[in-house]
């Protein structure tokens, strides 16, 4: 069964923290591997690509890892993240478009189910739906 | 006389703490122009990078012109926390790549800093005319191959660089942001000069000040 790992990105270490145990909720008894990277090493808000490439090398098992993240520099620090990591690993990571919460709480569903990770980044992705189609 | 022997190690180091010295000086003044358009952060943060920065190149001085700049870049995408950590990083990252370890002649100094402008180009997705650094670093770039080109020496094509990078950071006065916080504001971000375009008229500056004599 595939195992493939959550990296929560975003300038704010509460907010992330928050987001997984938000997530979390969805997984009682079930193990999945999401690591943080969020906020500045001073305690304030801003990312660090350096620190999410660690997360993400925390993070990979070998089946993969999906980053989800919250706006502006956390996109553009992911992407210099990925320059940092060995090829092979970097080839096995999904940088997600989805909204951090809504695309965390699908990702984490199939993620700690098994699912490969195209599938999670595929449902991260359907996050928004749920609240779409009940607001219309 | 660095005119025959490059651009050498202590040279790019001046530049960098040149640098760094500006950004603290004008810290207020970019965080000022951010809180209008912005998140009212780019002062405080490019500060605390180039700081950082300048605290590497104490602690552990790099031995070649590649290095030196690579480890900017590094420190600069871990410590600024905004936007401007993986914009000025991968510039200097990139810009490292195009140098040796030996000392960098007047052409090879200004291909490293368009590597560093597609660098900048190729993270940010941006182009020119949408309010960010590259409306400063596109023309000091073009300023600078054409200053070279015509057989001018590098004070005279650096000192038409910074000029053309402070063209462009007036120049974004009047624009419309279409990257970053600001593009959240639309029209209500015209009327606003461009953070990033003014770090980066300042990075032109130092040079000026740092190697062009040289």
């Amino acid at each position: 069964m595939p195992r493939v790992g959550l990296v929560v990105v975003s300038h704010s270490l509460p907010l992330a923290e928050a987001a997984v145990a938000l997530a979390r909720e969805m997984l009682p008894g079930r193990e999945l591997t999401i690591e943080i990277a969020a906020g500045t090493d001073d305690g304030g808000l801003g990312t660090d690509a350096v620190a999410i490439s660690t997360a993400i090398t925390a993070a990979d098992s070998g089946d993969g890892v999906v980053v989800l993240m919250d706006l502006g520099s956390a996109v553009l620090s992911a992407e210099t993240a990925l320059e940092f990591l060995d090829d092979d690993v970097r080839a096995r990571v999904v940088l997600s478009p989805a909204p951090l919460v809504e695309g965390l709480i699908g990702a984490v569903v199939v993620a700690a189910g098994g699912a490969p990770r195209d599938r999670v980044a595929a449902e991260a992705l359907l996050g928004l739906a749920p609240k779409q189609a009940h607001l219309g | 006389m660095r005119v025959a022997d490059g651009l050498d190690t202590p040279a790019l180091e001046a530049w960098i703490r040149e640098f760094a010295r500006s950004i603290a000086e004008h810290k207020d003044e970019l965080t000022d122009l951010d809180s209008a358009i912005g998140d009212a952060d780019h002062g405080a943060n490019m500060d605390r990078g180039m700081s950082a920065a300048v605290t590497a190149l104490t602690e552990k001085p790099p031995a070649d012109p590649a290095a030196l700049l690579k480890q900017v870049g590094m420190t600069l995408v871990s410590k600024v926390g905004g936007a401007s950590g993986p914009l000025y990083g991968t510039f200097f990252l990139r810009m490292a790549g195009a140098l040796s370890p030996d000392p960098a002649d007047d052409e090879t100094f200004a291909r490293a800093l368009r590597a560093g402008l597609d660098g900048v180009t190729a993270r940010g997705k941006a182009e020119p005319g949408d309010k960010t650094m590259l409306d400063a670093l596109a023309p000091a770039c073009d300023a600078l191959d054409a200053a070279l080109t015509a057989g001018q020496p590098l004070g005279a094509a650096l000192t038409a660089a910074a000029e053309a990078a402070r063209q462009g950071r007036d120049a974004t006065v009047p624009l419309v942001a279409r990257k970053g916080r600001a593009s959240y504001l639309g029209e209500r971000s015209a009327g606003h000069q461009d953070p990033g375009a003014t770090s980066t008229a300042l990075l032109l500056d130092a040079a000026v000040a740092t190697l062009a004599g040289s």
